[in-house]
């Protein structure tokens, strides 16, 4: 052991990785990078292509027939083998990991294949068939209110999940005094932080024991291991949960996992195998979880020099298909900061919580500070703009003045330290804001568009896991129970060789926690870091953890990392008071440096640190019981989490970092693109620990920020169709597009955690965007703007609305789809009795139709095909469900078609009529469709023309295969298609 | 060309890391599941298996390439280069490596594998490359924990350092 450390101060140095040198080399442990038991089988996923349909009929017979399957199971399966997860608000209302009576959104799972190998797996997906009967879907959450909405959820009787209203001191006499109300209304839109690596894990059921072991890259909060074992119908002492070394990034996305281990973990029981499932990227697009989309209103009572005297906010929040666990805390984690880093003691709120027919959200770097923070700030900024002031003074003049620290808020959080006054002033002045005035200012007299925003917000860190409960009324609760708290875990150890392991339940995905924990526990013990070895894979089975134990809500270094302080303390006193007896001096003499345990003042008087350390294994007689050193795990939950109060007040975090931003964005005249000039952002994150990381922690969430800001957006059609499935859609900025911002720090160490140090990973999540858009609505003059602030959305503000393409008659969009109407003739040589019958046999059709695969007869008016069909650049495997009606042979028959396939489904009716004609058959048509899905985001003249093509090959086919046509047949052979 | 046949496993071989290997693979196997699980090369890594983030790039008869829309049968007699044949030794890290350490160029790691060999190739090729052509050369690839401002960092740290010692690698 190397333990030769002077009395150097490791925490505060950025040292290099511990975790690097594997990383750098290609031999991290990622979930696939594990090798798995011999025999076991790979999932593949079916999901749905559909918004919202009921499920008719799913037919797995020839799945379950390929060689290599072992189980096809469906929503019916996982019904029998679980239960329904648990839903965080009081409503008869079920979710379960996979569709049992309808899907509800686009990749909602539909059946899981279970087989020797994924591409076998996949293979057999292609052979599940399933009857959709589509329903109207729902996608706007305020439409999703309306009374006469299609609704999600029959147990809830509406889309409304939950709504809750609350007021703090007086906002209605503070409104009345006002000289002024100033609204915003922001729609913030959906997104996700898309980690590099998808979710993956392997399952395994233990029959003999009726025991789950679960590897997955799952990432906390444990309190979902409740939810996954009660899903699972087993205690939870019988479903051992483990995570691999290493984690490819989760920004919060990685909680999403859990439903699949609900999911596969029961594949794996009836396989009675290991089950591997891992997700691939357009199944993370569409289906694993998002950022909540909100429609907020919020009102200020303002003073007239821009004093903000109270507000109202009413928040509309979309969670998507379900209300998944911990929905609705997006909405709740930010409860006690609805005043941001000003001091404002009048607030009202009305919470909504609304289902819509998308993907279901969850946690995601931010979480429900950037929708917060959007309606706040743009709210600060009006206010500057109508009252005529400038943004810094009305901040300024808000903010909560310095020495007022701990700080309660009207709604509850108690903001443990900072001066806000303080680092607002340090940011203006050493990130040159008067030069950025300057700047903008010649721009603008150039005639360039240039705008400057502002953004205060503070950052809540270490969440009490009682804040959800916010969203239930005070007697629902008192019923339930206080819930309150934030237990963080972490255990030392001493070896029989001396050497000292830290575990922690903190759950990394690259945020280097091994390093700063032996940065931390190396101080404690006066080590170098490299003698402390940190393990952070998590296993229920054998590691301390509790509810709040995982990565998420910026944790680490102000819990887990307090945690490991405090277990190291524990070690210390007892060898403190072993060397004290051998060293024959007083405990409180007792030094800990330089790999020794020495007598201060004495530095001869010592021993060294790997001999006492391993005395109480090889000599615990030696060695009173109180002294010996072997093994603490510290329990740590903050006091201050407390539950809410009765007058739902709600201490949502444990720690409150400040941050202040300022920005100069330049937008292109001519096409819309903004630029980010000059980018300032000041934090106060407390004591840092590691200056790399922390700095990491900033530039990382200021790209997710910027991503969210200018081009990221889960995009969905009007008919609930998802039109941003692959990274060519949805557009994550790459080095181009990502400046490097200007950072800053204030340090004012938290008094509530062990070392100080408060998070700092989401703040950027939270403050950017909006500060972005500010600078954009600065540039461009504008009441309202919306994010992304897409080049096609400003040049629209600056151009004005892009002129209608002249005459598309066929490509207006009518009703939610894309409609399609043609009307065309074609002349057959065959009597209309003999075309009537090949109009009616399914070999025949199977013959002519397109790209058809097969036709079944269901009865004599119903057919099913399978077709591959092109357009444009997109070509798909559709299943057609067509039946006829309105027969009257041989002379006429209408179809009414139902075309699905993953790209998109089309759905419409036409009518063929046949007239004898000299001795053939003159068949005219007249068809109405309308197309939904990805393919309707295909040009209207494409989609036209494919319908065209499909038509005009199906009557080519049909003449060719009555014998052929009569000389210049081919020119009548389509008429006026429109 | 040799005609294969989709029913069918073949012997796929190539160099890898300087090393001949060979395994059985359907012709429909991508590349990068082939190194992965049969050859047991897991650090190329599996970002979006469209093309778009490249995690899984590689360099194939010195060519960077992305191995996700590449078929194990392509590389048949290949030279391939992946992550795990960038150091020079065991227990010693690339100038290049060792840059993406000291700037904290990396979190997760998940993606570094393929930027490192976009950037071991192109810094071989342009040895004193522009900030903005070292930018709009990593625009080939998606991190999401870094915000790219380190790798930049680590990238323009090695290729000064290479520049001054060039024997190093």
């Amino acid at each position: 052991m190397s333990s030769v450390a002077n009395s150097t101060q490791w925490c505060g140095q950025s040292v290099e990785r511990v975790e690097d040198a594997a990383l750098l080399t290609g031999r991290g442990r990622f979930i696939d990078d594990l090798g798995v038991k011999p025999g076991t089988l790979h999932a593949a996923i079916l999901r749905s292509p559909h918004a919202h349909a009921r499920l008719a009929a799913i037919r797995t017979d020839a799945a379950r027939a390929l060689p290599g399957v072992a189980a096809v199971l469906t929503g019916a399966d996982i019904r029998t083998l679980s239960s329904s997860l648990v839903v965080g608000v009081k409503a008869p209302v079920e979710c379960w990991p996979i569709a049992t009576d309808r899907v509800r959104y686009v990749g909602e799972p539909v059946a899981v294949v279970v087989a020797a190998s994924r591409y076998v797996a996949e293979d057999a997906l292609d052979l599940i068939d399933i009857d959709y009967e589509p329903l109207p879907a729902i996608v706007d959450p305020v439409a999703a209110l309306d009374p006469a909405a299609p609704v999600l959820h029959d147990g809830l009787g509406a889309n409304l999940a939950s709504e809750r209203a609350f007021r703090y001191g007086d906002p209605e006499q503070a409104f009345a005094a006002a000289a002024h109300r100033i609204a915003v209304t922001i729609r913030y839109p959906r997104n996700s932080c898309t980690p590099m690596e998808t979710y993956g894990l392997v399952a395994e059921y233990d029959a003999a024991e009726d025991a789950y072991d679960v590897l997955a890259n799952f990432m906390g909060p444990f309190s979902l291991h409740a939810v996954m074992a009660r899903a699972l119908k087993v205690p939870g002492n019988r479903f051992r949960l483990r995570t691999p070394p290493d984690s490819g990034g989760s920004f919060g996305v990685k909680q999403g996992v859990f439903p699949y281990i609900v999911l596969i973990g029961v594949a794996a029981r009836v396989t009675g195998r290991p089950v591997k499932w891992i997700e691939d990227r357009l199944e993370h697009l569409a289906a694993s979880v998002s950022a909540t989309n909100r429609v907020t209103t919020l009102e200020a009572a303002v003073d007239a020099d821009g004093r903000v005297r109270a507000l109202a906010w009413d928040q509309l929040e979309d969670v998507g298909a379900h209300i998944r666990a911990p929905e609705p805390a997006t909405l709740y984690r930010m409860h006690g900061n609805l005043t941001g880093a000003y001091d404002i003691h009048h607030v009202s709120v009305r919470n909504r919580v609304v289902l819509t027919n998308k993907m279901p959200t969850g946690l995601n770097r931010g979480f429900g500070g950037p929708q917060v923070y959007y309606a706040l700030e743009r709210l600060m900024q009006r206010i500057a703009v109508e009252l005529e002031l400038d943004p810094v003074d009305v901040i300024r003049r808000n903010l909560i003045p310095s020495g007022r620290f701990p700080y309660r808020t009207a709604t509850g959080a108690l903001l443990d330290s900072g001066d806000y006054v303080k680092a607002f002033d340090i940011a203006l002045k050493d990130g040159a804001f008067a030069s950025l005035r300057e700047r903008q200012a010649k721009a603008r007299a150039e005639g360039r568009l240039y705008g400057i925003g502002l953004t205060a917000a503070v950052e809540p860190s270490v969440s009490n896991m009682g804040y959800i409960t916010t969203a239930l009324t005070p007697q629902e609760r008192r019923k339930a129970g206080p819930k309150n708290g934030a237990q963080a875990t972490a255990t030392v150890s001493l070896d029989p060789l001396g050497g000292v392991t830290v575990n922690v339940a903190s759950v990394p995905q690259g945020q280097g926690h091994r390093t700063v924990l032996a940065q931390i526990v190396a101080d404690d013990l006066g080590l170098m870091p490299a003698d402390i070895r940190v393990v952070t894979d998590f296993d229920s089975g054998r590691d301390a953890w509790s509810i709040a134990s995982g990565n998420y809500s910026s944790r680490f270094a102000a819990a887990v990392g307090g945690a490991a302080k405090l277990a190291s303390g524990r070690i210390k006193a007892r060898l403190a008071r072993m060397a004290a007896a051998q060293l024959n001096v007083g405990v409180d003499e007792i030094e800990f440096a330089a790999g020794k345990v020495r007598a201060r003042g004495n530095p001869d008087n010592a021993l060294p640190f790997t001999r006492l350390a391993a005395t109480s294994h090889w000599s615990p007689g030696l060695v009173p019981v109180e002294n010996q050193a072997l093994r603490e795990t510290a329990f740590w939950s903050p006091p201050e989490l407390t539950a809410p109060t009765e007058g739902d007040e709600i201490n949502s975090s444990l720690c409150h970092g400040f941050i202040f931003d300022f920005c100069g964005v330049e937008i292109d005249r001519v096409t819309g693109a903004a630029r980010i000039d000059t980018y300032v952002t000041m934090h106060d994150c407390g004591t840092i620990l590691h200056p790399g990381m922390v700095a990491g922690q900033v530039t990382g969430g200021f790209a997710h920020a910027v991503g969210a800001a200018l081009y990221e957006e889960f995009a969905y059609g009007d008919d609930g169709s998802f039109l941003t499935g692959t990274f060519a859609d949805y557009l994550v900025p790459t080095a181009m597009e990502i400046p490097a911002p200007l950072i800053l720090h204030l340090e004012t160490p938290s008094p509530f955690t062990p070392l100080g140090a408060k998070g700092v990973g989401e703040g950027n999540c939270m403050s950017t965007p909006v500060c972005l858009a500010n600078a954009v609505a600065d540039a461009l003059d504008l009441d309202a703007i919306d994010l992304p602030l897409t080049p096609a959305k400003l040049a629209g503000h600056i151009h004005g609305a892009e002129r209608a393409p002249p005459q598309r008659p066929a490509a207006a969009r009518t009703g939610k789809g894309r409609a399609l109407h043609g009307v065309g003739e074609a002349r057959v040589d065959a009597p209309p009795e003999t075309v009537w019958r090949m109009l009616l046999d399914p070999g025949t059709l199977a013959a002519i139709i397109p790209g058809a695969h097969g036709v079944a007869k269901v009865s004599d008016t119903h057919f099913r095909a399978d077709v591959t069909l092109g357009v444009g650049p997109v070509t798909g495997r559709y299943k057609a469900d067509i039946r006829l009606s309105d027969l009257d042979a041989p002379r006429a028959v209408t179809l009414i078609g139902v075309v699905t396939g993953a790209l998109g489904d089309a759905r419409g009716a036409g009518r063929i009529t046949l007239t004898a004609d000299a001795g053939g058959t003159r068949v005219t048509y007249d068809y109405d469709a309308e197309i939904g899905g990805k393919v309707a985001s295909i040009g209207g003249r494409l989609l036209d023309g494919a319908a065209k093509v499909v038509i005009r090959q199906f009557f080519a086919a049909l003449v060719r295969h009555t014998g052929g046509a009569k000389p210049g047949f081919l020119a009548r052979l389509f008429g006026r298609g429109a | 060309m040799p005609r294969l046949s989709a029913a069918e496993r073949h012997t796929v071989r190539f160099t890898l890391n300087g090393r001949a290997v060979e395994a059985q693979a359907e012709p429909r196997m991508l590349l990068t599941d082939f190194l992965r699980h049969e050859l047991g090369a897991t650090g190329t890594h599996v970002g979006c298996e469209h093309g778009v983030c490249g995690a899984c790039t590689v360099e194939i008869d010195g060519v960077p390439a992305r191995s996700c829309l590449t078929l194990a049968v392509q590389a048949d007699g290949a030279t391939i280069r992946t992550v795990e044949g960038l150091a020079p030794e065991p227990g010693r890290l690339s100038v290049l490596q060792e840059a993406f350490r000291r700037h904290h160029a990396l979190q997760c790691g998940f993606c570094t594998a393929g930027i490192l060999m976009s950037l071991d190739s192109y810094l071989r090729s342009q040895p004193d490359p522009s900030e903005q052509d070292l930018r709009e050369f990593l625009g080939g690839h998606i991190c999401r924990c870094t915000g790219y401002v380190p790798i930049m960092a680590a990238a323009m740290d090695a290729a000064k350092r290479l520049r001054e010692s060039p024997s190093d690698v």
